[in-house]
């Protein structure tokens, strides 16, 4: 799996950081740092909090399961 | 008012199973101002996604007091305590939430909501094994509101068992931003909720004066010890914050799960679906959160300054109500929006709101309703409807049936 | 093209993308899923497929985010031919073919340049190879800083307050090591920010402990025998023992491989219309040859025409996702290139977010928040209107002024503001330094009005 948020969109509401925190986390009150390749583990919360974001800023493949697949969302 | 008022239509019961052909009216004048002093009603998705980002909107509970009465808006911060932080604006406002998000998420608590996951679900899948031999349910009674009621009292550390007590104050509240029964006239009725305020408060108050000798892990305890660079909330300040979270931690997820599962079974190629793809779960909520959101207006903003909407100027000090669940059916944003389809790309909701407001509990209402859905979808064996449309609750803002009943052939293990 | 050619381009055409990064890589997928099937070709410099960079400077020297793990997800399959770790060295125009290091060639029917920019080097050569000193561009570059940041120095010296050094600091100060800055401006980030916003930013980096030093050049890098760096030499004739050293002065834009292709290229990027078409170096516009990303140097609608380079990682998806669709249709169903310049950065716990331009701006005026509490927006004017404005930790109101810029709202904002504060009624001078003077940090340049004034005759100038 492999993300990226396109930190422009993004206004700091840590959807991500709640629904997958060892994914996304804050740093401060409105800066986010991720893992941008996080473990396959991660896979059922990394798909939540895709879903969750109120500005649609993340990014990912991978999230069906198959490395190869795209275009997740 | 008029008797055709779209405003009056809005608040009219007779709307409440279903708004959206009012809502498709409203859309039609994207500023509507029916009458002098009235409030100007913003229905369409950009306007309202644009307002709930301008500075010169204000939440302020003084503003909206100098802005005359308003049917729905509702006299929520009185009883004694100061306005919670939804109604005020930065930087009071961004002080307070900030201070109340220490003890609830990140950067400070990551992991809390997360970690309540387990909880969540052994609360649904106890709730559900209480269905016991029975095939006919209320689904808000026996789930939707025990569901959220428990989570929201564990998280802040008020015993479940006093639900009985504080139920009695936070249904005159809430009933209170019932327009039908305000606009009534009744001054007794909004005696009432004030004196229920300050009696939830004072209860509130004794949990608070425990959790300062002796904290525990729960959010009373955080809010109350709270030292951070913001410094530490009043006491009155803790108490509005934690009633607000008390009220707001339950009383939209009840109206989420509960129209979620009505929109499940009036889909049942949906319902079926999510019982055998359980991971649809979080797309179908946000899907859910457009089409059926639990909050449907947004009636407590005003401007303080004269601003220009779509060629229209509301003059300084106007009331401004955002409508939303009209917004969120707004056909210049999403294509077909009155179709209920969870594999939609494109669902940049306003279901919890956006800009500095946006829902503070709004991680721990997803992960309630997707554990909630995707488990009734997997239990209920054939479930159906008895009533529809069901009897809907008079609040037109919280919006949600009253009752759901719900006939099934068995429950899976 | 008459549109049966457009339409034999879709189906069969050959597509050649220099430059396999964030623009290369947007501009493939938007390709594909413009319905182009025929055959597509990305030549990358680096021997890694697309990742990211922003997290270079940040996730990654925190040990957030794994340097060599920074790959860009992909929204489709792309069923491309990949050349990695072979740079382009040439361009002939006529032939319409690229030339490889390696000594290959492709031939295109359309060509998309996206070779971005490097981080310009330490100028003096024998002082840049010294053990210790690192630019820091390349994931590989971050992967030694990364080392060496693990391993413990006793000091970093930072040379240039531009955002990548500002962020280098910031993550050095979280790990606890000492670092030490030098600008040669009054503030850090004056080039993108202007001097107000800079003393905001400095007063953060020496609450956070970080040896700020401004209005300095450094002179020299000191090693030792074994050839590792051991000092640095300021022009106040000062003298800082560091063991790491990061040059952060900028970055050149790739335009190199070019020289003598005929394509209006140079030190400044690459012209190109609003259509994100090429300009030879006559002025006149290509209908093959296109550009996107940190290179690319377009006109803007709302900001005078001026053509701006953005080295901004939101412009290289946007001008990628446009330069794709105009290179595959037909001439009245090209878009232009219209993105609202915006960058973010992230130092010391803050979240500094931008719209507009605000190098173009003369005057700011602080609307919201209070710089005291590096909580606020800043608005800049340029001729009585808003043409950008930045935000410390209040990125949620940034919208509403991106949509002033677009409406070119009057300026100073006269209107009320939530959480104005006392005192911040009357804009003040932005004080950015004097445009004729390069600064380590602009990320957006102005450089000229039009087409017109390209030189009709041609000089690669030196970078």
């Amino acid at each position: 799996m492999r993300l990226v948020v396109d930190l422009n969109k993004c206004q700091g509401y840590a959807q991500c950081a709640f629904l997958a925190p060892d994914v996304f986390a804050m740093h401060g009150e409105e800066s986010l740092v991720y893992d941008p390749r996080p473990d396959p583990g991660q896979r059922e919360r990394l798909a939540r909090a895709v879903a969750a974001c109120p500005v649609q800023a993340i990014t990912a493949d991978g999230l069906d399961g198959s490395p190869e697949a795209a275009g997740a969302r | 008012m008029t008797q055709d008022s779209l405003v009056r239509r809005i608040t009219d019961y007779a709307s409440r199973a279903d708004p959206y052909p009012v809502y498709r009216e409203l859309r039609r004048t994207p500023v509507l101002h029916e009458e002098e002093g009235g409030p100007y009603v913003i229905s369409s998705y950009w306007d309202i996604e644009a307002l709930l980002h301008d500075p010169r909107i204000s939440s302020d509970a003084a503003n909206l007091a100098a802005a005359g009465d308003d049917p729905l808006a509702g006299p929520e911060e009185t009883g004694g305590l100061p306005p919670s932080f939804l109604r005020l604006d930065p930087p009071e406002h961004d002080r307070l939430r900030r201070i109340a998000n220490s003890g609830f998420g990140p950067p400070h608590r990551p992991h809390r909501i997360d970690d309540m996951r387990g909880e969540l679900r052994e609360i649904v899948t106890a709730l559900i094994d209480g269905f016991g031999d029975a095939r006919r349910i209320d689904l808000v009674d026996q789930f939707a509101y025990p569901f959220p009621v428990t989570v929201i009292c564990r998280l802040l550390g008020v015993p479940r068992e006093d639900e009985p007590r504080f139920r009695a104050w936070v249904d005159p509240l809430v009933a209170n931003l019932d327009p039908g029964l305000r606009q009534g006239g009744d001054e007794e009725f909004e005696r009432t909720a004030r004196e229920a305020r300050m009696q939830l408060g004072m209860y509130l108050a004794g949990l608070v004066e425990e959790r300062a000798k002796e904290p525990r892990d729960d959010l009373l305890s955080d809010l109350v010890n709270s030292r951070g660079p913001d410094g530490a909330m009043t006491m009155m300040e803790v108490l509005s914050t934690a009633v607000l979270l008390l009220i707001a931690g339950h009383e939209t997820t009840v109206n989420l799960i509960t129209n979620g599962m009505l929109t499940l079974l009036r889909h049942p190629e949906i319902l079926e679906r999510l019982r055998h793809e359980p991971e649809l779960a979080p797309r179908l909520v946000e899907e859910l959160l457009r089409y059926e959101p639990p909050v449907q207006l947004v009636p407590q903003r005003t401007c303080i300054a004269d601003i220009e909407v779509r060629g229209v100027t509301i003059p300084k000090g106007s009331r401004i109500w955002l409508v939303l669940a009209a917004g969120n059916r707004d056909p210049e944003r999403f294509a077909d929006p009155d179709r209920f389809d969870p594999d939609r790309e494109d669902v940049q909701h306003l279901g919890f709101g956006s800009g500095i407001h946006i829902c503070f509990g709004a991680p721990l209402a997803r992960l309630e309703t997707q554990i909630a859905l995707t488990e009734l979808a997997r239990r209920l064996e054939n479930p159906r409807l008895v009533q529809d449309p069901p009897p809907y609750r008079e609040n037109a803002v919280l919006r949600g049936p009253r009752h759901l009943e719900i006939d099934f052939d068995g429950l899976r293990p | 093209m008459p549109v049966d050619g457009v339409e034999r381009l879709r189906r069969e055409g050959r597509i050649v993308i220099v430059g396999a990064s964030l623009a290369g890589l947007r501009a493939a997928e938007t390709l594909r899923a413009e319905g182009f099937t025929g055959e597509l070709t990305l030549i990358g410099d680096e021997p890694y497929e697309p990742y990211d960079r922003p997290p270079l400077s940040k996730a990654v020297l925190l040990g957030k985010a794994g340097p060599h793990r920074t790959e860009l997800p992909r929204r489709r399959e792309l069923d491309a031919t990949w050349r990695l770790g072979v740079a382009a060295t040439g361009l002939d125009l006529r032939a319409k073919r690229v030339r490889l290091a390696d000594g290959d060639e492709v031939q295109y029917d359309r060509l998309l340049i996206a070779t971005g920019v490097r981080a310009r080097p330490w100028p003096k050569e024998p002082e840049a190879r010294l053990d210790g000193v690192f630019l820091l561009r390349t994931r590989d570059d971050a992967a030694g800083l990364y080392g060496r940041l693990k391993a413990g120095p006793r000091r970093v010296f930072v040379i240039g307050a531009g955002f990548a050094g500002c962020e280098v600091a910031s993550a050095c100060r979280e790990r606890g090591v000492p670092v030490t800055v030098a600008e040669r401006a009054g503030a850090p980030l004056v080039g993108a920010l202007g001097g107000v916003i800079g003393s905001v930013a400095a007063d953060l980096m020496r609450e956070h402990g970080v040896d700020l030093r401004t209005r300095v050049t450094v002179t020299a890098l000191e090693g030792d025998p074994a050839g590792r760096v051991r000092a640095v030499h300021l022009s106040d004739e000062s003298v800082v023992e560091a063991d790491v050293v990061v040059v952060s002065l900028g970055s050149q834009r790739n335009t190199d491989w070019l020289a003598g292709s005929g394509l209006g290229a140079g030190p400044r990027g690459i012209a190109c219309d609003a259509g994100c078409r090429a300009f030879d170096f006559r002025g006149i516009v290509t209908d093959d040859v296109f550009v996107a990303g940190d290179v690319a140097r377009s006109p803007h609608a709302l900001f005078e025409y001026q053509f701006l380079s953005l080295e901004h990682w939101g412009n290289a998806v946007a001008q990628a996702e446009t330069a794709a669709h105009n290179m595959i249709c037909g001439a009245t169903d090209r878009r232009p290139h219209l993105w609202m310049p915006a960058f973010w950065s992230s130092q010391f716990g803050v979240n500094i977010k931008s719209v507009g331009v605000p190098p173009m701006g003369e005057e700011l005026m602080i609307t919201q928040g209070s710089t005291a509490e590096r909580r606020f927006v800043g608005v800049y004017g340029h001729k009585g209107r808003v043409v950008a404005a930045v935000s410390f930790d209040n990125t949620r109101w940034l919208e509403f002024y991106q949509r002033q810029i677009e409406r070119g709202a009057p300026f100073p904002v006269e209107h009320p503001t939530l959480d104005r504060r006392p005192g911040d009624r009357r804009p003040v001078p932005a004080d950015f330094p004097d445009p004729s003077l390069p600064t380590h940090a602009a990320m957006v340049t102005l450089s000229g009005y039009s087409p017109a004034d390209t030189r009709l005759v041609f000089h690669p100038a030196r970078h």
